[in-house]
């Protein structure tokens, strides 16, 4: 189907399915009850989740297949973001050519930086990369003011010209972002029994945008680009010797995955018409190199299933606190019940990032091909031959 | 005119003149052996031929076009290929894919952006690649990964890997070097057989007398970054000068 | 000529701590052959030991003062630290006052065995694997080690303040007749990086060990031959060059209240001063460190920000790519050293 073997197929339709159906999946306490704050099927965490699982897919399209590792994706992702406010502040509210835009302008950002960075590999690259990336967040910190807002981040205000929309909405308010009408925030709520369901046109846009990016993804990978990219991480000296040129490969894919950071920025700005200078800085492109490695670099789910590990966790700790740790651990004696909660203390709440930065380092140590990886030994486990499965994971690491 | 022409081709390290005066020509679908004892400048002279080093003086033709300045792809694209002294290929794919790579290169050129098509669709990429992978006797292992072969199996994947490009010279930098008796005879008769049956010029750099001389019909003797002689082989046997740059070098 | 000998010393600050930082990078790198972005985090954690031994000395207990009230009109609770009790209100104080220099003692072997533990329980296993790996394994320490920071001692700076005697400013400008102010504490880092990165060398130049390190620096395989154990020498070597980091740290505290993010700040530049000295080679670092500090203080001058807007902030990145593209075994790499 679409043009897929079968095995990709159902990869594609798992994911579909997923995201689809994520306002039931990841709401499945019902309102009221003490869990229903590890429901994750807000509409703003949804598209997070997307969104990251777009920005993601991309990165990998460079990291996974060709092994440049870039430090400063990030950049990409906020000039996204300035791209599309910029067309919400100027143009209209539709989103469609702000993503359009978004997509553009990163990709031509990605060539340059690309073309220079890429005369370098290895851990020089991704010091290019990091250099070029704090280079653009200073400025659009400092000297890119008039485009970037500064510190304040850039916003919509009532005095925007929208030449082809309205700068103010009848009742004086600044008007949001659409589709040809439908708005982004517009939610339907669902009442079933106990639970409450949300669906937003928002995520929905979104949740269609990552099906179409993963199913491009599964196309590159499969393609015979995707398997020169390939070769180039298994080995640039066979390839220059067999009559290919590894530079454009590669500066191919460094523009492809700065368009998918540039695409995953310009809908973070439609969903909520802001960006900030912060979205570029190094810890944030350090944060799409966890979520690709911690799911599994070089394999398709992979960067996906890491992104949304990485956002839904993140939301679920943040709400964990003492109380809930009292209430979970109270079958347990007092003196161990109290214990306990202050052993676990510190990898809560505010903690998450100790809790990532532990998880992380546990993967890279023992889990290079992160959580597909952990799945297939499970999965080999379960069958009882781990020996087995352990070779055929390594036939097929395009999974 | 040999189909490669060398011409008075130089080369200097800092203070060491690795090669000097070099002229070579190597006529088309011969087997040329360039041989030397250790330093004699081999393996500087055939990195200046593929691209890697670019030599200080003289001219290197191919097929009337010069190669210097040019990139090791553009050379490739000429029509040479190169077999490494340790196996280069690509690890980390799979048999069939390793296979499938210079033959993509051959029909597509250097770089060719076809990020849509899936590769497994390409009928005649996948049937020159499972062809050439029958006649180097390791269809079998198709969906191996490459890095999993022995260094034999190695060996033959990546001269087959070249000859699915059809070049017209092959460049071998000592196919045989650290293999066992079995394998080199192996590899021999694999070499024997592809300059018997395909229109192809080899150009072989060795320290294996016995795969010298089952293979080349003309030999460069080379010594201290120059040419000694470049004969026949039965005369190169004799030639008392031969001995004296071998000898002195091992004694 | 004034403004300008004040803008070199105003780069001579940051230059030192860039220096230390990537001296230390670089020791990791030559001899280890490890890319460490956790070395951020061992500068950071440096200057908490400053940090700690200064609430170690300001520990103290309340006593009521019956003499005084306090503005409700009950009666005063006076906080007195253990120091003052014990020693007496003079020596305690000053001891309290010279916690920053004092915690160098108190870091140096902390560092060191921070080193230890770090090399032998991690670094040592990412040898062999590629440097993306640990690039990204160092990485992950770092945020660990951030977060730990910041769950004991809160997102907010902490000040540290120099020792009285050491907090004012001089007319350094006196001594060859111009007029220059100075912060002494500045002057002080300034000196103090150089007797560290002074006695680095001198190690490596004049000791046994240190003559080992620097075979097994050019050529690992061979020494490892001699039958000498490298290993063992290059544990050691990530232990000093973790007390670098560290009271590189400890001292930057007066100049900047300490947080859990510095060392992060930090990395990036130090990591873009090893490549503009030359991966590799630790004379190159140091340069590097200087030069770039005091360009970056250069542009940060009026006329510069006129004439580019913005380049006091991108000075230091501008630099490296330009060196990287044109020269990329930095200024004083030995040629072929990862050059590609």
């Amino acid at each position: 189907m679409f043009g897929l073997e079968k095995r990709d197929t159902t990869l594609l339709l798992i994911v579909a399915i997923l995201t689809l159906f994520a306002p039931f999946i990841l709401n499945p306490f019902p309102t009221g009850s003490g869990l229903a704050q590890f429901n994750a099927g807000y509409p703003d965490l949804m598209q997070r989740f997307v969104i990251f699982g777009i920005f993601a897919i991309g990165f990998n399209i460079l990291f996974g297949l060709t092994g440049y590792l870039s430090f400063g994706h990030a950049a990409f992702l906020g000039v996204g973001s300035y791209s599309a406010v910029w067309m919400f502040k100027l143009l209209s509210m539709n989103v469609l050519p702000a993503i359009l835009l978004s997509v553009i302008i990163s990709g031509l950002f990605a060539l340059v930086i690309g073309y220079i960075s890429l005369r370098r590999s290895g851990i020089y690259f991704s010091i290019l990369t990091l250099a070029f990336a704090q280079m653009s967040f200073s400025l659009a910190y400092s000297v890119l003011t008039p485009i970037t807002n500064g510190e304040t981040g850039l916003q919509l205000t009532l005095d925007d010209p929208r030449i082809l929309g309205a700068s103010a909405t009848a009742d004086g308010s600044i008007p949001v972002t659409n589709l040809f009408g439908l708005e982004m925030r517009s939610t339907y709520q669902m009442a079933v029994g106990a639970w409450d369901f949300q669906f937003n046109i928002g995520y929905y846009l979104c949740a269609l945008i990552l099906l179409a990016a993963f199913y491009l993804s599964i196309r590159i990978f499969r393609s015979p680009f995707g398997m020169m990219l390939r070769a180039v991480k298994s080995n640039q000296q066979r390839m220059n010797y067999t009559g290919l040129n590894s530079k454009p490969y590669t500066l191919a894919a460094f523009v492809i995955s700065g368009m998918y950071a540039g695409l995953a920025g310009g809908l973070m700005a439609s969903m909520d018409p802001l960006a900030g200078a912060e979205r570029m800085q190094w810890t944030a492109s350090g944060e799409v190199v966890l979520m690709t490695i911690l799911g599994g670099a070089g394999t398709l789910i992979g960067p996906v299933l890491g992104a949304g590990f990485i956002k839904y966790f993140e939301n679920i700790f943040s709400k964990i606190n003492d109380n809930v740790l009292h209430g979970w651990f109270s079958f347990l004696p007092d003196g161990l019940e109290d214990f306990v909660v202050f052993i676990v203390h510190p990898f809560i709440g505010k903690g998450w990032h100790l809790t990532l930065g532990i998880l992380f380092m546990l993967v890279v140590i023992y889990l290079p091909g992160g959580l597909v990886e952990g799945g297939q030994r499970i999965h080999g486990w379960i069958r009882g031959n781990k020996r087995g499965d352990a070779s055929q994971s390594k036939t097929n690491p395009a999974e | 005119m040999g189909i490669l022409e060398v011409k008075n081709v130089g080369k200097r390290f800092g203070g060491l003149q690795a090669l000097s005066d070099v002229n070579l020509s190597v006529k088309e679908n011969s087997v040329h052996a360039i041989i030397g004892p250790n330093g004699a400048g081999k393996s500087t002279l055939l990195n200046c031929l593929v691209g890697k080093l670019i030599p200080d003086s003289g001219s290197v033709m191919f097929d009337g076009q010069s190669v210097l300045g040019r990139a090791p792809y553009e050379i490739n694209q000429m029509g040479i290929s190169r077999v490494f002294q340790t196996p280069e290929i690509f690890g980390d794919l799979t048999v069939l894919e390793n296979m499938m790579i210079p033959c993509l290169a051959k029909r597509d050129g250097a770089f060719e952006l076809n990020a849509i098509g899936s590769v497994m669709s390409q009928r005649d990429i996948l049937d020159k690649a499972e062809a050439m992978l029958e006649e180097m006797n390791m269809l079998e292992k198709r969906h191996m990964h490459a890095a999993a072969m022995s260094r034999g199996d190695k060996r033959r994947l990546e001269i087959g890997m070249c000859l699915s490009q059809e070049p017209r010279l092959l460049l071998l930098d000592e196919p045989t070097a650290g293999m066992a008796r079995a394998d080199t005879n192996n590899t021999i008769d694999l070499l024997k057989q592809i300059s018997d049956e395909r229109d192809i010029t080899i150009a072989i750099i060795e320290h294996d007398m016995h795969v010298v001389f089952s293979l080349a019909n003309r030999i460069t003797v080379l010594a201290q970054g120059t040419p000694l002689v470049e004969d026949d082989p039965q005369n190169i046997r004799g030639n008392p000068k031969v001995r004296e740059a071998y000898l002195g070098e091992s004694a | 000529m004034d403004a300008f000998l004040l803008q070199i010393l105003n780069g001579l600050d940051k230059g030192s701590a860039y220096a230390l930082i990537a001296l230390g990078l670089t020791l990791i790198f030559g001899t280890l052959g490890v890319v460490n972005f956790a070395h951020g985090a061992l500068f950071m954690i440096g200057a908490f030991c400053a940090v700690t031994l200064q609430k170690i000395f300001n520990i103290s207990f309340e006593t009521i003062d019956a003499t005084q009230t306090d503005f409700l009109g009950n009666p005063l609770k006076v906080k007195t630290t253990y120091l003052e009790h014990w020693l007496g209100a003079d020596l305690g104080g000053l001891i309290i006052n010279w916690s920053v220099p004092l915690a160098i003692l108190f870091a140096i072997p902390i560092m060191i065995c921070f080193g230890f533990i770090m090399e032998r329980g991690l670094i040592k296993h990412f040898y062999k694997r590629p440097h993306a790996d640990q690039i990204l394994v160092t990485f992950g320490l770092a945020i660990v080690l951030q977060e730990v920071v910041k769950y004991f001692y809160g997102a907010n700076p902490i000040p540290t303040p120099a020792p009285d005697a050491l907090n004012g400013v001089a007319n350094i400008g006196a001594l060859i007749g111009m007029d220059i102010i100075y912060p002494v504490w500045r002057i002080v880092y300034f000196f103090f990086a150089c007797l560290i990165i002074a006695g680095v060398f001198a190690f490596l130049q004049f000791t046994t060990f240190g003559m080992v390190v620097r075979a097994g620096m050019a050529d690992r395989e061979t020494v490892g031959l001699l039958g000498i154990n490298i290993d063992r020498r290059f544990t050691i070597m990530f232990g000093i060059a973790a007390a670098v980091a560290g009271l590189a740290g400890v001292m930057y505290t007066p100049i900047n209240s300490p947080n859990y993010h510095m060392g992060m700040d930090f990395l990036v530049l130090s990591f873009v001063v090893v490549v503009v000295g030359g991966m590799g080679s630790l004379p190159g670092a140091v340069l590097a460190g200087f030069v770039l500090g005091i360009l970056e203080s250069f542009a940060s001058m009026e006329w510069a920000i006129n004439l580019i807007p913005g380049i006091n902030q991108i000075i230091i990145y501008l630099v490296a790519i330009i060196i990287l593209l044109v020269r990329p075994r930095g200024l004083m790499g030995r040629k072929g050293v990862m050059e590609d």
